[in-house]
């Protein structure tokens, strides 16, 4: 749920992956690692910036950028994505490859994980091997401390011949020894050799062969990029002339001859580089406890078990819902309370100024109003579903998520990293889109993508809500609400079942791939921090967002409902035309106008539909939300219509922010089309059902 | 040393050593960039509630992969 500035915007992409120096003698510090060993941590703590970290890997899926100072001179950070290894495939770890490679980074910060130091170090030699310099941090020191294992950073250094530094993730003192060390990194050129993984001699020859040839390449060692090109690394043909690459095809043709196709190339130069790891860290790494903690063994036994595996999902998002529709009750009320005392007393005003009808009604009967309502029924869930759903990302439960989910979703020919990214998506669908980048095979990532839009996102689970506790259960009774909430979502992870199956028998054909994920050890999050990060940078960006839409939506409602043509306004003109299939579809040309209306944002949809029936003059004023009841109820809306109303904000088309997202992730125009038609579809088919059962049954 | 299996077929409690990675393509790249090679231990720690993938711990991290990309890897069971 990686919905930050960061994530709608901020971001680097492909394009622009040079980057400028704020001063000359500023250096570029690519900031790599294995995924979910806390490099967006270190990557916050050096920058003081709010970058989205979680407890799951593959959460950081776009280069983020950060300036730090020390005393000596400015550091321009980039956090690349969490990768294994700078031969793997996958969009994001190509991205991560790409920086560290060919990004014009002075030197590269490699963040390790002290509890499992010799699997990383693979990443940290074949980054020693692209010549650039290497600063190591093994972080999470004080995990890897409370599980027995001790670790010999002076040994390690001396080893590697690079500057080593422990660090714990959230500590002040390691922020200032990660500095000193960068300091001493960009002053001094690197002491000794690093060393060097013993790779089968026809392979050496290769090279040996092919290194006359090349020269230096963006500041990548010759070496190094014979290596590749025998290894096959995507992105260094098109850099070299034809001359090597010519060479380099020719010695491929020698090594298979002598049996040695890429395959067994590969395997060997990764066993090579395993082995050279745990060479490094024999006698500096003590561990007297390799596997898990009897705690984190005891939480997988149940959360993961046949019992009560999928019970239990269930019955944490159902308390999610409860502690939501619980919190968010009387802050809605106070903040409706206070915002339309804030409403009259704006009307009082402009009426003592003598301003213009037309002025006062755009202004404060128009834009402010609908903010209002927009403020009052969205912030409250928000700022309570939020630090809620980042408690359970920090602490280690989604991946499991994604561990239960695997054999349902590979059923549907999918894999079980869409869970991840459907959960995402209650954040906000477009971060899902994004996040979609952490499945690897190109047809399952469509699948995620088109079908993210069926699970809400946080914009419209206020409107589920309120709808809940107004036509299908009392608005005292949270647990019941919270219990039908939960029976909405489920179906909403049925129908990404459905359709995620019917599109793989349909317009993405073909197999599920395969599945490797990692479960991280569980973490106690952080309450304050937790608190904090989601109102601040989620809350409150989310929120401004709609505002930003809400103001001016409401000030062209308030316009079209009193620009009138024969008599009779354009807002009523407009819900007219949509209202037989408003009707249709089981709700009310204002809600459907509602819906089109509110495609710049779901948080709108509902604040707009009280809009347009408090300016048919229904009710002249609504101070506070338990009188939309009413409203509603007087424009003959029933609970079959409020089930209609739901299921169509379940599945309809994703909000603008949305779609663009999914044109930019996927560079076509007719998947975004898909993506917008097909919940449209299922939501027409859905809401017409129905519909037509309730007027069989006399309640419509 | 014993006879060899498929790691699919470990239970979990069970320990093995890998013998063989017969996996191609991207899940073996992935299978070894995450130290699944030959000679590595693993201990398989448990299975999904749906029968399928396993979790399996491998150098201080725990993978879950599934029953049919396992297949192509051979063990020797220990312990």
């Amino acid at each position: 749920m990686g919905l930050t500035v960061k994530s709608t915007g901020r971001s680097l992409s492909r394009e622009q992956m040079h980057i400028q120096r704020p001063r000359p003698e500023d250096r570029i510090i690519a900031l790599a690692g294995n995924p979910n060993v806390g490099k967006s941590t270190i990557f916050n703590s050096l920058t003081g910036m709010k970058q989205h970290t979680g407890n799951w890997p593959g959460k950081t899926v776009s280069n983020a950028r950060g300036y730090c100072r020390s005393g000596r001179r400015g550091y321009v950070l980039v956090d690349v994505p969490g990768t294994y290894s700078l031969m793997a495939d996958s969009p994001e770890e190509e991205l991560a490859r790409d920086f560290i490679c060919f990004g014009g980074a002075d030197a590269v910060l490699v963040v390790c994980d002290a509890t499992c130091l010799e699997r990383n170090m693979n990443l940290l030699l074949q980054t020693l091997e692209t010549g650039r310099p290497v600063l190591l941090c093994v972080n999470l020191m004080d995990e890897a401390k409370s599980r027995g294992i001790h670790i010999d950073l002076d040994l390690l250094e001396e080893r590697l011949g690079i500057p080593v530094v422990g660090t714990v993730a959230r500590d002040r003192r390691s922020r200032e020894k990660l500095l000193s060390a960068l300091d001493w990194l960009t002053d001094h050129p690197p002491r000794g050799e690093p060393p060097v993984p013993e790779y089968p001699e026809a392979l050496e020859r290769a090279v040996e062969a092919l290194l006359p040839l090349a020269g230096e390449l963006e500041g990548l060692c010759p070496r190094f990029i014979c290596l590749g090109l025998l290894l096959g690394t995507a992105g260094l043909e098109e850099r070299l002339g034809p001359q090597l690459l010519l060479a380099a095809a020719e010695q491929r043709e020698e090594l298979e001859k002598a049996g040695m196709d890429r395959d067994t190339i590969q395997s060997a130069v990764v066993t090579a580089l395993v082995k050279k790891g745990e060479e490094l860290c024999a006698g500096a790494l003590d561990k007297r406890d390799e596997g898990r903690s009897d705690r984190d063994k005891t939480i997988d036994r149940i959360v993961t078990s046949r019992l009560l595996g999928y019970p239990l999902m269930i019955v944490l998002l159902a308390l999610v819902f409860y502690l939501t529709i619980k919190g968010a009750n009387y802050p809605s009320q106070w903040l409706s309370t206070g915002l339309f005392y804030i409403y009259d007393r704006l009307m009082e005003l402009s009426a003592g100024l003598g301003a213009p009808a037309w002025l006062t009604g755009i202004v404060v009967e128009g834009a402010y109003k609908t903010l209002a309502w927009v403020v009052s029924v969205m912030l409250p869930p928000m700022a309570i579903f939020f630090p809620l759903f980042t408690l359970m990302e920090d602490s280690g439960y989604l991946p499991r998520i994604a561990y239960n989910l695997d054999r349902p979703f590979c059923r549907c020919s999918s894999c079980g990293r869409q869970a991840l990214t459907m959960a995402m998506g209650f954040g906000c669908n477009a971060a899902g889109v994004v996040g979609c980048r952490i499945i690897n095979s190109p047809r399952e990532r469509l699948l995620a993508i088109i079908t993210n839009n069926l699970v809400p996102c946080n914009g419209r689970f206020p409107t589920l809500i309120a709808l809940i506790s107004m036509f299908l259960i009392g608005s005292g009774n949270a647990l019941s609400s919270a219990l039908v909430l939960t029976g909405f979502i489920i179906l909403s992870v049925l129908l990404t079942f459905m359709s995620t199956k019917v599109l793989s028998m349909t317009l993405l054909k073909g197999e599920s791939s395969s599945f490797v994920l990692e479960l991280p050890p569980y973490r106690r999050p952080e309450l304050g921090k937790v608190i904090v990060r989601s109102v601040m940078d989620r809350t409150l960006f989310v929120l401004g967002r709609a505002a930003a839409v809400a103001a001016p939506a409401g000030a062209i409602l308030w316009l079209l409902a009193n620009l009138s043509i024969g008599g009779e306004s354009l807002l009523a003109l407009l819900s007219g035309i949509v209202e037989p299939l408003g009707r249709f579809l089981g709700m009310d040309g204002a809600i459907l106008l509602a819906f089109i209306l509110g495609f710049p944002a779901n948080e709108i949809v509902l604040p707009i539909a009280v809009m347009i029936y408090s300016m048919g003059g229904s009710l002249a004023e609504i101070g506070e939300l338990t009188a939309l009841r009413p409203l509603l109820a007087a424009n003959g809306w029933t609970a079959l219509t409020a089930v209609c109303v739901m299921l169509f904000s379940l599945c309809h088309w994703p909000c603008s922010t949305t779609l663009l997202t999914i044109k930019k992730e996927t560079g076509s125009w007719k998947w975004t089309l898909v993506s917008a038609l097909m919940p449209t579809a299922l939501g027409i088919m859905l809401c017409a059902g129905v519909a037509a059962l309730g007027r069989l049954a006399g309640l419509l | 040393m014993g006879k060899s299996y498929g790691l699919h077929s470990m239970s979990p409690g069970e320990s093995a050593v890998i013998e063989h990675l017969g996996s191609s393509g991207a899940l073996r790249r992935r299978l070894l960039d995450m130290g699944l090679v030959e000679g590595t231990r693993v201990e398989c720690l448990g299975v999904s509630p749906g029968g399928d993938p396993k979790a399996f711990l491998i150098r201080g991290a725990v993978l879950a992969l599934r029953d049919i990309d396992c297949r192509e890897i051979t063990i020797k069971k220990i312990g």
